[in-house]
């Protein structure tokens, strides 16, 4: 027979309970959503390919997005460049400007904003489509016509954003270096030549990469929250209204959080 | 005669919700099986089951013999080949036109079919339910009962052996009711399609029915023939159905 707890030792206990069920939750769902990772992965490589479907979500992601990343870019590279002049003013160290905003840009700023402005847009558009589609049966009526929902539905959207988000980031970093010369050389009055070389000698193609691996991983894990959330929606509007805002907080919070890990790895 | 569905002693819980209780029902082959029973009695919670979107918390349903409740995502796909479904809310693609919403389960199903023949097979369908000239309308673009219609085209274009009819007439008028009536007869008799339709339009589902099954709170009260589930002794049936008789 279970001992009889005090009141008071309830109550000191009752925080850890708290705390201790929500970890166990988090790692259930995290779980939950490594496993339908791994259930998409396997679709995505085997027939049947449906190209016009992944087609459709390639320009939905990649194109669709392309206006908001190249404004979020260029202002991003300006006014980065716009505080460092001011900063590195200080120390009479302007000409390294160019090179530390295209540093920042290529490591840093370009996958993350990127991804949040595909978690903002393109994960919340996956999680109400797919919640819509659960909520009114037509996930069901799929399944019931033997086409499988993760194929059809879920695989090329996870892969039109492991496939976009490094393009866009691409993007990202070359409208926020065009927007970094404008500030520095045109308005700020930076050496053009003292600008370019800095950029040329501390810029490595290792940087680059380590910005694009960052977005494919960001990409693939936007698109897959976004998935989750809606492919599990239930009850009704509300239902799909949580796991729309559920897709961008949890998408969100993971880019950073992924950044984190990533960063370390590469360092 | 051969059984096509069996369902054997299963129970289904929602959370706390007890909605199936020991529910055991045998489907058998070429016949038209109706369930009756009021909202939120179960019934859809047993078409779902039949066709392998819910699993039981205990029991077995049987598709020609074969257990369908450990099956995999892969063998139930394989296996939902010989189903077709009328969802009770018609559950069409709404990005997608009338057209393309029949043609679906042909263009991405597992069937090789030429594209002159799902042209074909699908406006044959949809002329036959006087959806004629709505093949380019959207699904928001119809009203409830042109909806279920297609729903209806979409679940019968595959040719399919079994069709599960989720309150098939529900919201329909009476002259397109007797039409659906009419198809699922003549998709027995015509192609031996095997039929399980869940309904409460007491009128319709007497008129199409071999055998009828009355659930009342997740338990098969009655199985029986039409002519004798009007002598049923069930208070709650005698209720149901005295309301139709009243009119």
């Amino acid at each position: 027979m279970a001992a009889a707890v005090s009141p008071a030792l309830q109550k000191l206990t009752r925080p850890l309970e708290v705390i201790g069920s929500g970890v166990i939750d988090g790692l259930d769902d995290l779980g939950a959503v490594l496993m339908f990772f791994f259930r998409v992965m396997t679709r995505m490589f085997r027939p049947p390919f449906r190209m016009h479907v992944l087609f459709t979500q390639l320009e939905f992601v990649g194109v669709g997005s392309l206006f908001i990343v190249l404004l979020t870019g260029v202002f991003t590279g300006a006014v980065f460049t716009l505080q460092s002049v001011d900063a590195f003013a200080r120390f009479s160290a302007q000409s390294l400007v160019g090179a530390t905003v295209t540093l920042a840009l290529a490591r840093e700023l370009a996958p993350v904003l990127t991804a949040l402005m595909v978690a903002g847009r393109v994960g919340s558009a996956m999680a109400t489509e797919l919640g819509t589609m659960r909520v009114t049966e037509q996930i069901d009526a799929m399944e019931v016509m033997a086409v499988d929902p993760l194929g059809y539905l879920v695989a090329p959207r996870v892969f039109a954003g492991a496939f976009m988000v490094p393009l866009l980031t691409m993007l990202f970093i070359m409208v926020g270096v065009a927007g970094s010369y404008l500030v520095a050389v045109i308005f700020s009055g930076i050496d053009e030549g003292a600008y370019m070389a800095r950029i040329e000698r501390w810029l490595d193609p290792s940087d680059l990469f380590q910005g694009l691996s960052k977005a494919l991983v960001f990409g693939t894990v936007v698109a897959l929250i976004g998935c989750y959330k809606g492919f599990h929606a239930a009850g009704g509007a509300r239902g799909v209204g949580q796991a729309t805002t559920g897709a961008v907080v949890i998408g969100s919070i993971a880019i950073f959080v992924l950044n984190y890990f990533l960063t370390a790895l590469w360092l | 005669m051969p059984t096509a569905i069996e369902v054997i002693n299963i129970n289904k819980t929602f959370g706390k919700h007890h909605v199936l209780h020991g529910v055991t029902l045998t489907v058998e082959e070429g016949t038209t099986r109706v369930i009756l029973g009021g909202s939120g009695s179960g019934k859809t919670v047993i078409m779902k089951h039949m066709i392998g979107l819910l699993k039981p918390d205990s029991g077995e349903v049987r598709v020609f013999g074969q257990n369908i409740v450990p099956l995999k995502q892969d063998a139930l796909v394989e296996m939902r080949k010989s189903f077709g479904m009328v969802f009770q809310q018609a559950a069409l693609f709404d990005s997608m036109s009338v057209f393309d919403n029949v043609a679906f389960p042909l263009v991405e199903g597992a069937q090789k079919v030429s594209k002159e023949d799902i042209k074909r097979r699908v406006e044959e369908k949809l002329s036959i339910l006087g959806l004629g000239q709505a093949m380019q309308k959207f699904p928001s673009e119809l009203s409830g009962g042109m909806r279920k219609r297609v729903g209806l085209a979409r679940a019968l274009v595959t040719e399919p052996k079994i069709v599960l009819y989720d309150e098939p007439t529900t919201g329909l008028d009476p002259i397109t009711t007797d039409n659906v009536d009419q198809m699922i007869l003549e998709a027995k008799q015509k192609f031996g399609v095997t039929s399980v339709v869940i309904s409460h339009d007491i009128a319709s589902a007497l008129r199409v029915a071999d055998r009828v099954a009355f659930l009342h709170e997740g338990t098969i009260v009655e199985d029986t023939s039409p002519a004798e589930l009007r002598k049923s002794q069930h208070p709650f049936v005698k209720k149901f159905l005295s309301t139709w008789f009243d009119k």
